[in-house]
């Protein structure tokens, strides 16, 4: 049966090209418009690492004190060196790692290839375990490196192809900034985006990056924070250099720690509560305790790592495929309601409303499908046109995957299938008597 | 014309009408708010930032280990020496960020040092006697700095200028009455600055953090003695592209020990286009969907209204045969389209403010004026109304023999 309906379906397309080119290039549009923009949008509002998400949070203290500004809902986005290393040594958690971003030269020691910076960051040996790092070659360091202030390094799988050829390059040596390191680990192209470990410092989108060093063994060299470091907290000057720098209320270090169920997290927050209660009697902060736990994906949304542009893209397309959608209803109500006759002979002759309503929708899936095609075909241009559109970083991350190839077709069909419920309805109500009689 | 005729005749089209209701009212509550994104960003990012952009360039240079203060003093003067020798070099000066950069510092300033909070935020770039004619910054009071009292200052050192330049936007909000140059301000943490110069303007670098305060910046005399330096470039009239190669392999040659990467020389031309991109990107989104959706709107129009002129034949047969003129029936179908698109208009207004509303509440954006909803309503009504010119001009061509013929 449903092959006489396509039947039907293309001799009316025949009859009325014209309107139906005009219904397929509308839905192929509004499809291609609206799901290049919810491929963008996908990308950057994705879970970073789906199946540990609710395991990871940021702990947050008050180092400002609410007569600086900082409420409930904005403290400080990083913490004081001083905080984040009494988190470290307390332990409190299954795993923890304090992170801050780093930039070094890399020194080729080839003696043809010039220097070259490299974007780093200095963490704890749990970083690679809590967050998943997947690797080429060797491993993380482990914590009697942390300890030691080792002189370690895990490298990107693009700085091994660049600097050893793409071998395994466990136990060479890499020059950075004057400093020897002892590669440990080549991790495998891991590079999750959002960068959930450093959205507070606006790396949310990017490049792998190219190493990471014992953070113990970053603060012995004295290298310098290239994040974010907002020394509001501080209301006297502060001792010139580094130690005076790292006893400041300066807030610059990330923190992240994992906590595998529900009473870890209550303990936690007691924990960090009861830290932040200590520095009131010690006389350090002359506020009641305001301290905050966030998980990742609510970390995500705190700090709003969806850039406003791709949320508004999204919803502007919606709206445009909604009227897309309207529009279709319309030319399928005209369409059908010319064929008014056609209908009626058709009922006289046997046909049940149900078969006519089911005709009428099969015609609206294949213009559906038709839509469907030809939004794919724009979608692949509009690909294209993404970083005309949004920055590089974020572009690069829009692409045409099996599944958005497949949900552009069937949201098309949907559409069009939608669209054409009330015209088909409409047209099974047709009066066959009265169409044949003015015939 | 009649009115009660045509709305008794849309009654028998309820769903149609309805249909185009609709749509004229989405389209333009979407394009109300379109228009408004699109101006929003165009103003933005037709900013000036006070720079001479076109004779301007940025050279980022990161020396390799973290030189000591003394050492790094003998190398930045050696470098500033080395560009200025550069053929087609006009003048250079070495500071820590720059308008339209992604990123720099920023301090609270106040009036006295036992002020409790800020009075504003500013940013804070470094500067030399050259500062000025380097990036053709236009003094409108008080005076630049002089060589001697610039001074050099530690990465980590607490910034504690005596004397400062401060941009017309700062002054006009710190002073309102006028006469910023002699008074005096305190930076940060710092003890009491004395402004001695005001220029016309100097952006802010670019973030949503500093949109709030984007004119607002302090030039503070000192040589920033960091691992990592930016140089700005002034070229003479048309050396630029001489100047983008030659420099940086200048500083190469004159010590090799440094990290100029690719990206870290930039014509101020492209740091513009960097800083904007998402703003034009947004501009060009919203203007290409405007146009589709009123293509698709006025498709939308054309297509209905065929339909019923050819389902009125008869009806415009009989009207013409007992005397109605082409002219009348065009203004029939004309009218009818006015009366929905009025409909769809109104309808459309009150989902113009409730997107707008939405907008404001999930993304900040400003309230819409009101401006941009009359120019909507206009454009609307006159694209339905062009729309509908050629199926009623069809259907005023359809002759009086039709009222006679059976279909």
């Amino acid at each position: 049966m449903f092959g006489y309906y396509l039947q039907l379906a293309l001799h009316s397309f025949r009859r009325s090209p014209g309107l139906t080119a005009l219904m397929v290039v509308i839905m192929g549009v509004g499809v291609a418009a609206s799901m290049t923009t919810y491929a963008v949008f996908r990308a950057v509002s994705g879970n970073p690492l789906p199946d540990k998400s609710l395991q990871l949070f940021v702990p947050q203290i008050d180092n400002l004190g609410p007569q600086n500004g900082s409420t409930r809902n904005h403290l400080s986005d990083a913490l004081t060196y001083t905080d984040a290393m009494a988190l470290m040594q307390a332990q409190a958690a299954a795993h923890q790692t304090a992170i801050y971003p780093i930039v070094g030269n890399v020194v080729p020691q080839d003696g043809t290839h010039r220097p070259f910076a490299a974007n780093g960051y200095a963490a704890y040996a749990d970083f690679f375990s809590m967050f998943e790092a997947r690797f080429e070659y060797g491993s993380g360091w482990n914590e009697s490196d942390d300890q030691h202030h080792a002189g370690v390094i895990v490298i990107s799988s693009q700085i091994n192809r660049q600097l050893f050829g793409g071998a395994n390059s466990v136990g060479r040596t890499l020059d950075v900034d004057g400093h020897d390191y002892r590669v440990v680990g080549v991790v495998d192209n891991w590079n999750p985006q959002p960068r959930f470990y450093d959205v507070n410092n606006g790396y949310s989108f990017g490049d792998a990056p190219d190493y990471y060093v014992p953070f113990t063994r970053a603060v012995d060299l004295q290298i310098g924070s290239n994040g974010n470091n907002n020394c509001a907290g501080s209301l006297k000057p502060l001792v010139p250099g580094w130690t005076g720098w790292l006893q400041s209320e300066c807030v610059w270090v990330s923190m992240w720690v994992e906590l595998p169920n529900a009473t870890a997290v209550q303990r936690y927050r007691q924990f960090l509560s009861g830290y932040a209660s200590d520095q009131q009697r010690h006389g350090r902060f002359h506020w009641a305790s305001n301290v905050r736990l966030f998980n990742l994906m609510d970390w995500l949304d705190h700090e709003g790592v969806v850039p406003p542009e791709t949320a508004v893209s999204l919803l502007v397309a919606a709206g445009f495929l909604l009227v897309c959608l309207v529009n279709t209803v319309g030319l399928l109500l005209a369409k059908i309601m010319r064929r008014a006759g056609e209908i009626g002979v058709r009922r006289a002759l046997g046909a049940s409303r149900g078969e006519i309503y089911r005709q009428f929708v099969a015609e609206a899936s294949v213009i559906g499908l038709s839509g469907g095609l030809l939004g794919l075909l724009l979608m692949a241009l509009g690909m294209h046109g993404t970083d005309l559109l949004f920055e590089p970083d974020i572009a690069k991350l829009a692409h045409l995957s099996f599944g958005l190839v497949g949900s552009t077709v069937l949201l098309a069909v949907l559409a069009t299938v939608i669209a054409g419920l009330y015209p088909a309805w409409r047209a099974a109500h047709v009066q066959p008597s009265w169409q044949l009689k003015s015939q | 014309m009649q009115i009660r005729p045509i709305l008794s005749a849309l009654w028998h089209h309820k769903a149609g009408t309805a249909l185009i209701v609709l749509q004229i009212a989405l389209t333009l509550a979407i394009i109300c708010n379109a228009l408004f994104i699109i101006r929003q960003r165009v103003v933005r990012l037709s900013r000036p930032s006070g720079v001479d952009e076109a004779n301007v360039l940025v050279i980022q240079n990161q020396w390799i280990g973290e030189p000591a203060k003394a050492p790094l003093q003998a190398l930045m003067s050696s470098d500033l020496q080395t560009l200025r020798r550069v053929p087609g070099v006009a003048d250079v000066y070495a500071t820590n960020a720059y308008p339209l950069g992604n990123g720099g510092w920023s301090k609270g300033v106040r009036y006295t040092m036992d002020q409790k909070n800020a009075t504003s935020p500013t940013a804070i770039y470094f500067a030399d006697d050259h500062t000025l004619a380097t990036l053709g910054l236009t003094l409108i009071a008080g005076r630049n700095f002089h060589a001697d009292e610039v001074g050099d200052m530690g990465a980590r050192d607490t910034l504690a200028p005596r004397v400062i330049i401060v941009t017309k936007a700062l002054a006009d909000k710190l002073f309102p009455g006028g006469n910023a140059v002699g008074k005096q301000l305190c930076v940060g943490s710092a003890p009491p600055s004395i402004i001695i110069g005001v220029v016309d303007r100097m952006q802010t670098w670019i973030g949503s953090f500093s949109e709030a305060w984007v004119e607002r910046s302090t030039l503070v005399p000192f040589r920033l003695l960091a691992s990592g330096t930016t140089y700005l470039v002034r070229v003479q009239p048309g050396a630029m592209d001489r100047v983008l190669h030659a420099a940086p392999q200048a500083l190469i040659a004159a010590n090799p020990l440094r990290v100029i990467g690719p990206k870290d020389v930039m014509t101020y031309r492209r740091i513009r286009a960097v800083a904007y991109r998402s703003d034009r990107g947004i501009a060009i989104l919203m203007g290409v969907i405007c146009v589709v959706l009123l293509a698709t709107t006025a498709a939308g129009i054309v297509g209905l209204t065929s339909f019923w002129v050819s389902q009125r034949r008869k009806h415009i047969g009989v009207r013409r045969a007992l005397g109605a003129t082409q002219g009348d029936i065009l203004s029939y179908f004309c009218t009818e389209n006015l009366l929905i698109s009025v409909g769809g208009v109104t309808v459309g207004a009150v989902l113009t403010v409730l997107l707008n509303m939405l907008l404001i509440d999930r993304f900040e954006m400003q309230r819409l004026s009101l401006a941009y909803v009359v120019v909507g309503v206009v454009a609307v009504l006159l694209l339905g109304q062009s729309a509908v010119l050629v199926p009623a001009w069809r259907a005023s061509r359809v002759s009086p023999v039709e009222a006679s013929r059976s279909v």
